[in-house]
């Protein structure tokens, strides 16, 4: 027998082994030596037999003692998943590589728009799926132990000192303090972990070579032969094929599901690949090592039935077969094999689950809590390191408290499938992710926690056994007194295998929502771009996304990543990118290509996510959203508002200034106008002052004069001073007209009877008969304004007519004629008409035509047309008549058309 | 496919024949691998039932067909290893 002491002692040797093989290749590695063989492609397979745990080791054995070959799917889903890894994993491991992805959760939520809240949710679905098989191995580890300590025990109890709970606190510590160790090494968890990959698959070897020789031993050695062996198991208890189809089918799928989908899966096949032909290796190498492993299950579980007491547990044959036999090496080497299986598993899926948690959740928080955020100094490493450390401690201690809580209790194979049936939920996500653009954010996050609640409600719940954690009334009646919410089933399908039951219903409602919620729902814009990246991986597409660098400082991205890649590193990274771009120094220009190389770069190390967010922080935004789109179109709109405005603007200012060069041009001409009116009015006054004044002069000094010549030069002074006063008066009618000081004095009368004043007026004492005609239709309107101040304009028009109509019977003809706008009448005469060029200027003050004689100032037609536009009419010269032709209208106002008026005019 | 050329040469004809069955290992594995649902339990016991499979037949078969394919797997792989996992331009990490 082997004591436990010595079991102890070579277990602490091979532990020691181990530390010594890690050091050493990492101590390599760093030297960049040894690399032909840490980056070999049977180092590879070999790490991706972290598959096989102790729940392979010792539990494959009871699983086919218990139930025959349903073991077997165990290992035959991943190996149809190596044998097809053209169809999923080579694209897996192209986007986990170009891509620089950190775990699976980092994979699906840079996937779906690099989703935090997704990142979060299949980390805590995973640490929740992945604790029970942390558990497991510890207890497996314990078990074997208490085997070796059995006999012991019953001697002298106290003295072996073996306590489950001791054993597996040690155990515990021990792989966090590897895992701290050789896991926390370098932050970029693409680099591989060189030291934990040897170890590993140092493992891998040790465990197989332990249960071939269990294996070799029990066939040739206890059994005699292969035909031997091969009868013994026809006649052995499990010796038919007795596997339900359901559970063949459910739990080969469930198992190539859970190959694909477990973090310490992932980390090793995805994340620290280091070759993607190494994978086409693997994909015939890992099925034979699978094959190899589960070769000799059978025989050793048949031989184990026949040869150990009843009663024994058939979980440790493996080890209990040698121990009985006598073959006390060859139970320590399987023993070592089943130390192997467990500590492999608990290091890397810690590693995996460490990184997912630190990333996902410690640095997010620490992120959001400390209010700099990115920018801020201090090495964000050391951070970085720690989180990962403390996670470490968690995940381990987690798995520990789990083991005492559940007393180590049940079958190593039921957990193992419970676990593989909560990872499996990320399935859907995961292909849907990698073969569909169309699967969205929204639809991963209902799909998986459609999945999730019901592998909890079905599966997780019911194995604590009846009344622990589901009380026996929610098994018979369904959740909530609800008969469709019975765990084992639901909807009322009974009859069902549980674990069948539960694996279909959680994954086909999984998918079916993931499908639904997707196909309804619309992604954003980065979750389109990373969609179409993952989908189109393979086709070598240049990525689409990029950021908007031109803001970010490169200086800013170097002071970061230096804090996360570590100072030289980053240096490094830069100086590289300097020169790719041609430029001299050690920054190169912030492009987007370069920004997303390092924020790649940077997702190596703390995760897409996290990275996104930092980069951003720096950059100022992120590539493209809906947002940012719309918030370039609100401003190009406002651009373009704004610049109509301006263009308005500056019409109008153009309009006023053209405005002011008229009003400026205008007051120029009356500037000068005010000039030669002066120099007329002085002319006028002048003319008749001075012949005042030479008669006046004569009168005075001449002594003796004719009385007569007295007489005609005194009427010559009257004349003049009339003709002086005439011209005041029109100059102060001018004046007051102009001014508005004028007070129209209103009445009614009809125009017939205001013409008949005018024309007596002003053919009064005429020294020339003129012809008067007034053409009959408007004669009768009664008009309603100033008469007065009409019949002065009338008379003006009139005695202009016949001052200047030089024809020999001078005519005159009054038109009067209603029209749209008011009254309007014409006076033409026979005459020759005014000039062409005269036309403008001949109602402009003391203006009078050229040749024209007699007296007058010039003034008679500024004056009616001043009077014409205070009664609100105008005055105007008409064109193209054969003699001169003048027009006086008068708006509607000005006519009078109550009743009362018209009934005056027809009486 | 309108960008190649529409026959190949009879080397590459060979190598795409071989990526094919590539591609199809793994469905003729699931196949081969999902025979033993038609098989008997030895539950369903009654007149007429037939025997169940004896448990050394069960597994000369599952691990005969597991055998057959890892060796029809590796050979592909070393028919088609330089054509299937061409280095990753893409990737300028893939060198160092």
């Amino acid at each position: 027998m082997v004591a436990l002491n010595q079991l102890v002692l070579v277990c602490l040797a091979y532990v020691v082994f181990l530390f010594g093989v890690a050091f050493l290749a990492e101590r390599a590695a760093l030297r960049g030596r040894g690399g032909a063989l840490l980056r070999s492609p049977i180092v590879y397979t070999l790490s991706l037999s972290i598959y096989c745990t102790a729940w392979t080791f010792y539990g494959a054995v009871g699983y086919a003692a218990r139930s025959g070959l349903e073991y077997l799917t165990i290992y035959l889903g991943p190996s149809l998943v190596m044998i097809g890894w053209w169809w999923g994993l080579r694209r897996l491991v192209r986007i986990g590589r170009s891509q620089r992805v950190t775990s699976i959760a980092d994979l699906i939520s840079s996937r779906y728009g690099k989703s935090n809240v997704l990142a979060i949710a299949v980390t805590l679905m995973a640490v929740i799926g992945v604790t029970p098989y942390i558990a497991l191995q510890l207890q497996s580890v314990v078990l074997s132990l208490s085997i070796f300590a059995a006999p012991e025990m019953g001697a002298d109890q106290s003295e072996s000192g073996f306590s489950a709970a001791k054993a597996a606190f040690w155990v515990a510590a021990g792989l966090a303090v590897f895992t701290v160790l050789f896991g926390t090494r370098n932050l970029n968890v693409n680099e591989r972990h060189h030291g934990v990959v040897i170890a590993v698959a140092v493992e891998a070897v040790v465990k197989l070579v332990a249960l071939l020789a269990v294996g070799i031993f029990v066939v040739w050695g206890l059994a005699g032969g292969m035909g031997q062996t091969l009868a013994r198991i026809d006649a052995a208890e499990i010796g038919a094929w007795d596997v339900q189809g359901s559970r063949w089918v459910a739990l080969t799928m469930l198992s190539a599901a859970a190959f694909l989908c477990l973090p310490r899966m992932f980390q090793v096949m995805v994340v620290e690949n280091d070759d993607e032909r190494h994978l086409q290796i693997a994909s015939w190498a890992f099925p034979a090592y699978l094959m190899l492993m589960s070769l000799f299950v059978v025989p050793i579980a048949v031989v184990g039935l026949d040869v150990l007491p009843a009663g024994s547990n058939p979980d440790l044959f493996v080890l209990s077969l040698p121990l009985s036999q006598n073959q006390n090496g060859l139970a320590m080497l399987s023993f070592l094999g089943g130390f192997s299986s467990a500590t492999s598993m608990v290091i890397v899926a810690t590693l995996a689950l460490s990184t997912m948690v630190s990333n996902h959740i410690v640095m997010p928080v620490w992120l959001a809590v400390r209010q700099g955020g990115a920018t801020q100094s201090g090495d964000v490493r050391s951070v970085v390191i720690r989180a990962r450390r403390l996670s470490i401690l968690f995940i381990i201690s987690l798995g520990f408290f789990y083991y005492r809580a559940s007393g180590g209790s049940g079958a190593l194979a039921a957990i193992g499938t419970i676990s593989f049936g909560g990872v499996a939920q990320f399935l859907p996500a995961l292909m849907g992710g990698i073969f569909w653009r169309g699967a969205t954010r929204l639809g991963a996050l209902c799909g998986l926690g459609t999945g999730f609640a019901l592998w909890f409600f079905t599966m997780l719940l019911p194995s604590f056994g009846v009344d622990a954690a589901l009380s026996k009334e929610v098994f018979e009646q369904g959740l909530m007194g609800l008969s469709w919410l019975r765990p084992h089933a639901l909807f009322g399908i009974e009859g069902l295998d549980p674990t069948v039951h539960a694996v279909v219903w959680s994954l086909a409602l999984n998918t079916l929502v993931f499908l639904f919620v997707s196909i309804f729902t619309f992604p954003d814009p980065i979750e389109r771009l990373q969609g179409a990246q993952f989908v189109n991986v393979l086709e070598h597409g240049a990525p689409t996304r990029g950021w908007t660098a031109s803001v970010a400082g490169s200086e800013d991205l170097m002071i970061m990543s230096q804090r996360i890649l570590g100072a030289s590193e980053a240096q490094a990274f830069f100086r590289a990118e300097a020169k790719a771009q041609g430029l001299a120094g050690h920054l190169p220009e912030p492009t987007p290509t370069f920004v997303q190389g390092l924020e790649r770069e940077l997702a190596a190390s703390v995760g897409a996510a996290t990275a996104h967010a930092m980069v951003s922080q720096i950059v100022g935004g992120t590539s493209v959203s809906v947002q940012d789109l719309l918030a370039v179109a609100d401003e190009s709109a406002q651009m373009l508002e704004y610049s109509s405005q301006l263009e308005l603007k500056s019409r109008e200012l153009s309009e006023t200034a053209a405005q002011l060069r008229a009003a400026n041009e205008k007051l120029t001409q009356l500037s000068l106008q005010k000039d030669a009116f002066l120099s007329q009015i002085s002319h006028e006054l002048r003319t008749p002052m001075t012949s005042i004044r030479s008669f006046s002069e004569i009168l005075r000094d001449a002594g003796a004069m004719e009385e007569a010549d007295k007489t005609r030069y005194a009427s010559i002074i009257h004349s003049e001073t009339i003709r002086l006063t005439r011209l005041l008066d029109d100059l102060l009618d001018l004046s007051v007209l102009e001014n508005g000081q004028v007070s129209l004095h209103l009445g009614q009368e009809p125009l017939y009877s205001v013409l008949d004043r005018a024309l007596t007026t002003s053919l009064a004492g005429a020294e020339r008969a003129m012809q008067v005609e007034i053409t009959p239709g408007a004669e009768n309107v009664v008009l309603n304004t100033d008469l007065d101040r009409l019949v002065q304009v009338f008379i003006n028009l009139i005695s202009n007519a016949q001052k200047y109509c030089h024809a020999d019977i001078p005519k005159l003809i009054i038109t009067p004629q209603i029209t749209e706008r008011g009254l309007s009448i014409d006076f033409v005469d026979n005459g020759e008409g005014i000039a062409t060029d005269e036309h403008a200027v001949i109602f402009e003050k003391f203006y009078r035509v050229t040749g024209a004689q007699g007296e007058g100032a010039g003034l008679g037609l500024a004056i009616c047309q001043e009077i014409m536009a205070r009664l609100g009419g105008q005055i105007a010269y008409l064109k193209g008549r054969s003699g001169a032709a003048f027009r006086v209208s008068l708006p509607n106002a000005a006519l009078d058309d109550s009743p009362r008026a018209k009934a005056t005019a027809a009486s | 496919m309108p960008d190649g050329p529409l026959f190949l040469e009879r080397q590459s004809y060979r190598q795409r024949r071989l990526m094919d069955a590539v591609r199809l290992l793994p469905v003729l594995g699931l196949l081969l691998w999902m025979v033993p649902l038609a098989w008997p339990l030895a539950q369903s016991g009654g007149e007429g039932a037939q025997d169940p499979v004896p448990m050394s037949v069960a597994l000369k078969y599952l691990f005969g067909v597991w055998g057959a394919l890892v060796l029809t797997s590796w050979l592909l792989w070393r028919r088609t290893a330089t054509v299937a996992a061409p280095a990753d331009p893409a990737d300028p990490h893939a060198s160092d």
